[in-house]
């Protein structure tokens, strides 16, 4: 079930590093948010404290709050692990598991949650790949290795494992980046379909994309190199790209710099 | 090397007087490209040169070996594969046969084996995925280093302190466990000094090792896969499932296998610890006997006369095969893919 997700007065750090200051947001269900900026500004840092990925750094901290329709995802009673499992993440490089089975990679999170009925397994499988746009190019051969795959085909395998398990939230981290422009397109047409039924947040480098795909986009910044990254704005993506309030986002979506 | 090139150095350039050996003056632009492909060109005649040498020794080792076998192989009055003792006392009359010495050698080494590799596993996935950073990197360190020590040193400490204190655990299990055949009575009149006692001290030389390549393999488990099962809410165990452990698979059962041929050639330790006995092997491990390694180091004192050393020789030679097979055994198992 889409959820929806709000930040209070987080601030992020990486040991004595200070990444990320005083960020507020929010992210209504259903609808993609992208976080636009220039490299180092903190946009993965953000999306990785969203289903606290990023505590497993070594001195890595969080202060302030999130809150998943309204529950704060960093209560002390609140296990990370259990936290996963209910938002998805697809990351830069496409990562399945090399030598598991196309099947297996799809169901992973699954089996991981005790499903073991190998029907349920089966449909759920077959549902995601549709959802994924894989199922016609993958369905021969569920049993080989997901190493084999293409790199788009694999970055949608992905997308199908996060799925699988009906998160309330997806994160995307540059899911394109490493696609060629065919797969780009392919994920784009994804994430419009998946918007109907989850609460989306895509980082991406390219702001076409932020204009194509996103609901609402937030611009960070960061002033210096070693200073803390922050949010700049963040809008509906029609205004940010038209009208934005800052000087700062409008010398970065006309490519002034960054 | 260096001689090529002060050979070519004063041929090609005019600017560098020939004071300067060794080191031309840096080739500007177009002379890059030769000097290149001639450092490759002798790169690879070094590297080839090097790999036929080491192939030629071996073959020229072997076939040395089999000449000298041959002989005694040939005067043997009993069948080699299937004697169960290695009587060479009378050159004119050899009977010697590896039956016994075989069983010996791999129930002792599978044995040891067979202790060693869960130990290791779970040593190596604690460093790996559980201890504290702080506690992970020196211990690292210390289990690399303890790798690199003697294994006899380690064979030492068995010999003496663990192997009378796994006497006890050697009577309960012929006591109760006696009737299945590994634990049944040996040939030996007591419990210590058995297979059983050399397989344990042979278990802790081989720990080090085996630990510090599978650790070393865990370790280098790549970041993306660990992260793609912790984003699915995967628990530490369940990383080690998804992650690690497929990726290390084939290092921890390379890592395994050297500890194996380490095991199947330790001479001295398996010789200190396991009795000889009189009586053929049985299938219990509280059977005695030689191993190959330990056999041969025993009659060093033959070696003067030709037909007894021979049948050492081909004692050995069954022994290099056989680390052969477990080496070509361990890489099949490993999928081709050894990543240690
Ligand atoms: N694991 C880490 N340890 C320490 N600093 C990090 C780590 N990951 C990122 N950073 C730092 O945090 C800042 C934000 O990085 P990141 O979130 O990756 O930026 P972006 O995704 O916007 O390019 C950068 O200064 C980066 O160097
Ligand atoms: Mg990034």
């Amino acid at each position: 079930m889409a959820k929806r997700i709000d930040l209070k007065d987080v601030d992020i750090y990486y040991g004595a590093f200070h990444a990320v200051q005083n960020v507020n947001l929010t992210v209504t269900p259903r609808s993609v948010t992208a976080f636009i900026g220039p490299s180092g500004c903190g946009k993965s840092t953000v999306l990785r404290t969203l289903n606290r990925m990023h505590e497993e750094i070594a001195g890595a901290r969080v202060d302030g709050e999130i809150l998943l329709d309204g529950e704060n995802i960093y209560d002390r009673n609140t296990d990370a692990v259990a936290v996963r499992r209910t938002i998805g993440m697809v990351f830069q490089m496409p990562n399945p598991f090399p030598t598991m089975s196309v099947r297996d990679n799809v169901v992973a999170g699954l089996k991981l949650q005790g499903v073991r009925d190998r029907k349920k397994l089966d449909e759920v499988c077959e549902a995601s790949l549709r959802a994924a746009n894989l199922w016609k190019e993958v369905k021969d051969r569920l049993d080989k290795p997901g190493g084999g795959l293409s790199g788009g085909q694999q970055q949608r395998l992905c997308i199908a494992r996060a799925i699988a398990v009906e998160p309330d939230v997806l994160l995307m981290d540059e899911p394109c980046s490493a696609l060629d422009p065919i797969s780009t397109l392919a994920i784009e047409d994804l994430i419009a379909d998946l918007k109907t039924e989850y609460t989306i947040v895509i980082v991406t480098h390219n702001m076409q994309q932020a204009a194509r795909v996103s609901d609402q986009t937030g611009f960070f910044n960061l002033e210096a190199t070693g200073k803390p990254g922050h949010l700049v704005e963040i809008d509906d993506t029609e205004k940010i790209f038209s009208n934005p309030t800052q000087q700062a986002t409008e010398d970065y979506i006309s490519g002034r710099f960054g | 090397m260096s001689e090529r090139i002060d050979q070519r150095a004063p041929s090609e350039t005019d600017s560098g007087p020939a004071s300067s050996p060794g080191v031309p003056a840096p080739p500007p632009g177009t002379r890059r490209r030769p000097s290149s492909r001639r450092g490759e060109t002798i790169f690879r005649s070094l590297t080839t040169g090097s790999g036929v040498l080491v192939v030629a020794a071996i073959a020229a080792i072997g076939v040395f070996l089999l000449i000298q076998a041959v002989p005694s192989l040939l005067a043997n009055q009993a069948d080699f594969l299937t004697f169960p003792s290695f009587n060479t006392g009378d050159p004119d009359n050899l009977a010697f046969g590896i039956r016994d010495i075989f069983l010996v050698t791999m129930f002792s080494s599978v044995f040891a084996l067979v202790l060693a590799m869960p130990i290791a596993l779970g040593v190596a996935l604690f460093l790996t995925n559980y201890a504290p950073r702080a506690l992970a990197r020196p211990f690292a360190y210390i289990v690399d280093l303890l790798a690199a020590v003697p294994s006899i040193i380690y064979g030492l400490w068995g010999i003496l302190v663990l192997a009378p204190a796994i006497l006890p655990i050697a009577e309960w299990l012929n006591a109760n466990l006696g009737w299945i055949f590994l634990f049944a009575d040996g040939n030996l009149p007591v419990l210590s000094g058995t297979i059983f006692t050399g397989g344990v001290v042979l278990a802790v030389m081989i720990l080090p090792i085996v630990t510090a390549v599978t650790r070393e393999v865990f370790a280098q488990t790549p970041r993306f896969q660990i992260e793609a099962a912790k984003a699915l809410g995967a628990t530490r165990w369940e990383v080690i499932k998804m992650a690690t452990l497929p990726y290390g698979r084939s290092g921890y059962i390379a890592g395994s296998m050297l500890g194996l041929g380490r095991a199947l050639g330790e001479t001295i330790a398996v010789l200190i610890v396991i009795r000889a006995s009189t009586s053929p092997m049985g299938f219990s491990l509280f059977d005695g006997g030689y191993t190959f390694a330990s056999l041969i180091a025993s009659a060093a004192s033959e070696f003067s006369q030709p037909l007894p050393t021979g049948a050492y020789i081909s004692a050995g030679l069954v022994l290099f095969v056989l680390t052969f097979i477990v080496n070509a055994l361990a890489r099949l198992i490993a999928g081709g893919k050894v990543n240690g």
